[in-house]
């Protein structure tokens, strides 16, 4: 049972939950009005405690910490930004006749969800900036979520502690997606509830209840007259209520944890450092907020985002060439249009339509499973059980690494292929080969990418490696009595060594073998196989980190003279790997099972 | 194009005359031309250019009769309109053989005269539309009509703001926001290449004088809320927030993490 | 089930010698330290050690009061600025006119009220933010903090205890040994959401029934079919009117009567286009058309995107939202993209006043595929 986990013995939290404030009497008045302020909330919320403990929280300096809070800060940006739209926008989809003061839009008939978003661009003073920085920051918000995951993805920060940050972070990323398209589907222009229909259709693609599902958000036949009011509800009150409670969760869970910071001199997984909240951070962060802002608002008061005047009213029979949904829309889009035809077929009577299915409403569902579960994947198939608060740098995982890659590539395919007619047009190519082009390259890519990124994560944990033994170089030449030449390399101080050598690396696990599978079910064995495996393809190649001994060794031949001709060095020093036939420099080994220098424990699992 | 058009010399008979090609085509195709301008029979001089202008430039191709080669079109009853919209718009002479031919300024090589002539020469080859009297291809139509007309007809291919859109295998709407009001008509009209005839009982003289006054106020009007990013819609909304906009914040964010000299 | 890592266990270099007698953990094979390289034990460490944080570097302004002095003076000016942006963005609100056009660089003619608020706005707002954090850097200690981490895991008493009250509620509820309200408890839970969601899902919306499979060119006006109308103008069609080439978007006559126009054009939007009749392969096209003039459904088979970006030379018909392109000349199959089905044809012919007319609707549904369509 860890019912109780946030409970650590020592911390100041525990101040938090211990015996209750007993003093009757403020003992002193220091501090002016502040001061008398303070004192008289303290005394009826105890607040001081906690806040003295908040303040003195540490935060790691590192610039992809702050991808985390551009997202926060975008969230509270539309928040504000939102709450003002609420005051002009009318979630109807009644019909009226434009007589406002856009000209082109002077006595068409138009929604009224449609009309007062023109009237918010138009008539309302700033009401369109306000507008733009709303959809702006929305595009920045999943931007910044997008990179936030890729950073805590590829240093290994979703490791223990912090699974179930991961898991809520994968969840807010989907909820933050879904309220982007409501959002982006209220103004009901012409683009937009193409998106809508579009989206009816989706619903119609599901087997056996999806004609009922289309019925039942539409509240009838599409387009009705009810969605866009739904559409209100859920992306002003339902979703941002459940994005709240979870980004809460979020940040308390992050307080809990403390964060990470990446390996280097003085830092360990037992302590953190940076700057406390008060005052530096406060500085910094509180100063980014308005960086942020400021940022956001300059780009919505330069650059048009989402013309919907232009759009025109949404009509069922219209429709704009460039039909594209918001970009973190796009992967799924993209899917679509690479999907082929005959994924749709008739069996027994019904129409299966996973051309539509598969890309419309599986895919989402689908990836974010997958990245909710990789945490816990990646733990089983290390067996890793320990607290993780360095962060990895991502070369020191490269199968991870390349992993994550791999996955980028293909969602980047897909996010490219729901561009294919834009490309078709700006770079005046076939849209039909382009979209040829990316079906092939959802299958190559992905495996090519994977492959390229764990040999490059190698190669630069080797240099890594030659760095750390042989020094940096000098540009100092040296010549030998023989003729040679050399240069001359300095070591590494012990404060630049330790961020190369203070890594660790996993090893396969081994097999079952036939004597461990006695009274074990056949299910076991199977999972436990299935696991050697996957240990197998995550750590047979592998390069340790460099031990004080191996480079005692170094030291010992004489390698901190390098040889510029190095070919004899090489010949001595380089391996060949026999799986990917590639050469290694300067005493880099590449681990492999198998391999002339692999220690015995790592045999192939049989 | 093999459809017929009314020919008539004078606004008057602009009745009669239609009568009379309703007529005389079995009621099977009727176009108005809404020009007087340009008719098929122009001075026998005029003719006489035009003719040696076609056989030095657009013989080659479409053959001495005019009347197509292989793959290329016949041009017998295409019309003024068509020629001066594909000379005018330096789309012909083809230099450069490719899946369409491309809107080209620099490729005008014919002097407006020139391009007259050459329209009439090919007119009197057989009866087509006309060049279009300037009544409906200059500015004043209903802008927020021949918005809605747009959207209708034209924006699925030219997109919202006429940007232009992909077609199949190579091909393409163009971006319309330099092309003259005269050409759009011709276009709409002639259907050139890809496109679609418009004739006048789908989109009426005034219907087109309408469609020209929204493009032409597309392309004049104000931005309203800063740089357009080439009315293209959310892919380039994506693109800059994923460049320039993130990449601001980055900067912001590195120069935060960094220590101060 | 066992991991290891590096750390413990080294394997073997054989380049190098083993030297036998070397204090590394449990048979770990250590090297040769050879000469004096190192000095010490003659015992190398597993690991190397963390050497601890690198030595306080100062700031210029740590040292030098008028560096100091001049981040000091940064900070205010940024403040300054954010202030002088403020009031710039009340003036622009106040004063600038609504119409007012302003001519930038790059961007072009643009409203110069919206341009002003948003620069004026994000200015106050960047100027604020760069002059803070600029302060932390600058003024503020630079001097890194460390903060302990302490294992999350409560001490095993309190997961006893936390435990011991879990059992002993179980116990004292008598829960455990009294299955009836332990499974009737179980069931009243499970079931309590039931009438919340039949309220919702029941309420949301009508049930499909045959909607989806009819549209208004079924339904018969004054017991005739419907004729062709233009869209958006709302007028009937001649046939001469559809001259070679052309294209007409059409809706059913009387579409404007009907309850819900919006809901009846989804499904009965048509493109009436006019080929060659040589061009035309499929005889149902053909004798479902007249003279070459032939009128499809305009929603697409896929998602239900208005297909309208017809070449009159291919006589493609491409879909703008995800490409699917149908063969006009073909009974509109599809030949590329991800739409299955062929665009519905309409049936038209010509009444007795010249018009176009449908004499019977879509003989199958339009716009995208569902469960109960085949």
């Amino acid at each position: 049972m860890t019912s109780d986990a946030h409970t650590g013995t020592g911390r100041p939290a525990d101040a938090l939950r211990g015996d209750d404030e007993t003093s009757t009497a403020p003992k002193k008045k220091g501090g002016g009005a502040v001061g008398g302020v303070a004192n008289w909330m303290d005394e009826r919320t105890g607040g001081a405690k906690g806040i003295r403990y908040l303040m003195n929280k540490v935060f790691p300096d590192h610039w992809s910490f702050m991808l985390g809070e551009v997202a926060m800060y975008s969230l509270i940006i539309l928040l504000i930004t939102g709450t003002f739209l609420t005051f002009w926008y009318v979630p109807s989809m009644g019909e009226t006749i434009y007589h406002g003061s856009y000209t082109p839009l002077q006595g068409q008939q138009m929604s009224e969800a449609y009309k007062s978003t023109v009237d918010i661009s138009m008539d309302v003073r700033g009401g369109l900036l306000i507008r733009q920085i709303h959809h702006w920051a929305a595009l920045l918000f999943l931007v910044a979520i997008m990179l936030h995951m890729f950073r805590v993805f590829f240093t290994g920060a979703f490791r223990k502690p912090r699974e179930i940050n991961w898991v809520i972070g994968v969840l807010l990323f989907m909820l933050a997606m879904v309220e982007g398209f409501a959002g982006y589907s209220l103004p009901d222009d012409l683009l937009s509830g193409t998106g809508i229909r579009a989206a009816q259709g989706f619903m119609l693609s599901i087997p056996v209840i999806g004609s009922y599902v289309a019925y039942f958000v539409f509240g009838g036949a599409f387009p009705g007259s009810e969605i866009i009011p739904r559409l209100f509800t859920v992306h002003v009150l339902l979703l941002p209520a459940i994005i709240m409670g979870l980004f809460a969760a979020h940040m308390i869970l992050l307080i809990v944890h403390k964060h990470t910071q990446f390996p280097g001199p003085g830092r360990s997984d037992h302590n953190v450092v940076g700057f406390k909240l008060m005052p530096v951070y406060t500085a910094k962060a509180g100063g980014f907020f308005f960086i942020v802002f400021g940022i956001t608002a300059l780009i919505s008061g330069l650059v048009t985002i989402n013309p919907i005047w232009m759009y025109g009213p949404y009509e069922p029979t219209m429709v704009t060439a460039g039909a594209q949904p918001d970009w973190y829309m796009g992967f799924a889009d993209g899917a679509l249009r690479l999907s082929p035809g005959w994924w749709e077929f008739t069996l027994l009577g019904h129409t299966f339509s996973l051309n539509v299915m598969i890309g419309a409403i599986l895919l989402i569902p689908v990836i974010f499973t997958a990245l909710g579960v990789y945490p816990f994947l990646e733990a089983w198939i290390t067996g890793d059980k320990r607290e993780h608060h360095l962060l990895d740098r991502p070369r020191n995982a490269p199968t991870r690494t390349a992993i994550g890659m791999g996955f980028i590539a293909f969602y980047f395919v897909l996010f490219v292929a729901s561009g294919n007619d834009i490309m078709a047009i700006t770079l005046h190519l076939s849209i039909n080969d382009i979209t040829h082009v990316m079906q092939a390259s959802i299958f190559i890519l992905p495996p090519l990418v994977f492959w390229i990124t764990k040999r490059l994560c190698m190669s630069l944990q080797r240099s890594d490696r030659d760095l750390v033994l042989h020094g940096k170089e000098s540009g100092r030449l040296i010549r030998t009595a023989e003729g040679r030449f050399f240069e001359a390399h300095t070591p590494l101080s012990e404060h630049d060594r330790w961020r190369l050598v203070s890594y660790e690396t996993h090893r396969p696990i081994a097999a079952p073998t036939e004597a461990d599978s006695n009274g074990v079910g056949r299910r076991q064995i199977a999972k436990d196989k299935m696991r050697a495996r996957l240990s197998h393809f995550y750590f047979n190649d592998r390069i340790e980190a460099i031990t004080p001994a191996e480079l005692a060794a170094a030291h010992h031949d004489g390698q901190a003279f390098e040889s510029i001709e190095s070919a004899e060095d090489g010949d001595r020093l380089e391996i060949d790997s026999d799986e990917f036939d590639h050469h290694m420099h300067g005493g880099a080994e590449e681990l492999s099972s198998g391999h002339a220098y692999s220690h015995p424990q790592d045999q192939e699992p049989s | 194009m093999s459809s017929l058009a009314a020919q008539r010399r004078h606004p008057a008979s602009i009745v009669l005359v239609l009568l009379l090609g309703l007529v005389i085509t079995g009621g099977l195709y009727a176009l108005l031309a809404p020009s007087s301008a340009g008719a098929a029979v122009g001075s026998s001089s005029d003719l006489k250019s035009g003719k040696s202008l076609f056989l030095a430039n657009c013989a080659t191709c479409h053959g001495v009769n005019a009347d197509g080669r292989e793959n290329n079109p016949s041009l017998v009853g295409v019309g003024a309109a068509a020629v001066d919209f594909q000379v005018s718009s330096g789309r012909m002479p083809l230099s450069n053989p490719s899946v369409q031919a491309a809107r080209n300024s620099s490729n005008v090589q014919f002097t407006s005269t020139q391009i007259k002539q050459l329209a009439e020469y090919v007119a009197s080859l057989g009866a087509g539309p006309a060049i279009p009297s300037s009544k409906y291809t200059s500015l004043g139509g209903n802008i927020a009509k021949g918005g809605e007309l747009f959207r209708v007809n034209c924006a699925m291919c030219h997109n919202f703001a006429g940007s232009g859109g992909a077609l199949t295998r190579g091909k393409y709407a163009p971006n319309l926001m330099d092309v003259s009001g005269k050409q759009m008509y011709e276009a709409m009209l002639t259907g050139p290449q890809s496109m679609p005839v418009f004739n006048d009982t789908n989109l009426s003289p005034q219907d087109k004088k309408d469609v020209i006054a929204y493009l032409k106020n597309v392309k004049n009007e104000p931005s309203q809320g800063g740089h357009t990013l080439g009315n293209l819609g959310p892919v380039t909304e994506g693109m800059f927030a994923w460049t320039i906009g993130i990449g601001l914040l980055i900067g912001a964010a590195v120069w935060l993490g960094r220590k101060a000299a | 089930m066992t991991t290891s890592f590096t750390g413990p266990e080294r394997h073997d270099h054989s380049e190098h010698q083993p030297e036998p007698g070397d204090h590394g953990r449990q048979g770990s094979d250590l090297i040769n330290l050879g000469d004096g390289h190192h000095e010490g034990s003659g015992a190398l460490p597993e690991r190397f050690e963390n050497p601890g944080l690198p030595e306080h570097v100062h700031r210029l302004g740590d040292d030098d009061p008028a560096a100091a002095k001049r981040s000091e003076r940064q900070v205010a000016s940024l403040f300054g600025v954010s202030m002088l942006a403020t009031l710039l963005f009340v003036i622009s609100y106040i004063v600038v006119g609504k119409g007012e056009i302003v001519t930038l660089p790059l961007i072009g003619a643009t409203k110069a009220l919206h341009v002003a608020l948003g620069v004026t706005l994000g200015i106050s707002l960047l100027c604020i933010g760069l002059g803070a954090v600029h302060w932390a850097k600058t003024l503020m200690s630079d001097t890194e903090v460390v903060e302990e981490r302490h294992t999350l895991r409560s001490p095993d008493e309190d997961r006893e205890g936390t435990v011991k009250i879990l059992t002993d509620s179980a116990e004292s509820t008598q829960l455990t040994r009294r299955p009836l309200i332990k499974y009737s408890l179980g069931g009243a839970l499970g079931l309590f959401v039931v009438p919340l969601g039949l309220q919702l899902v029941g309420s949301l919306g009508p049930l499909p029934h045959d909607n989806l499979g009819v549209t208004l060119w079924d339904r018969k006006l004054n017991g005739k079919g419907r004729r062709l109308m233009r869209d958006p103008e709302n007028t009937p069609i001649r046939l001469s009117d559809v001259t070679l080439g052309s294209v007409f978007h059409v809706l059913p006559e009387g579409i404007d009567d009907v309850q819900n126009p919006q809901d009846a054009k989804v499904k009965a939007a048509v493109l009436l286009v006019s080929m060659q009749e040589s061009d035309i392969k499929n005889a149902k096209e053909a004798s479902w058309g007249i003279q070459g003039v032939v009128a499809y459904s305009k929603i697409c088979t896929h998602v239900g995107c208005p297909v309208g970006l017809y070449e009159h030379t291919t006589h493609h018909l491409l879909c703008p939202c995800h490409q699917s392109t149908f063969d006009m000349t073909n009974d509109c199959e599809v030949i590329f993209g991800p739409a299955k089905r062929r665009l519905p044809q309409l049936k038209i012919s010509v009444n007795d006043a010249g018009y176009l007319v449908a004499d019977q609707g879509f003989q199958e549904p339009v716009g995208p595929s569902f469960w109960e369509r085949a």
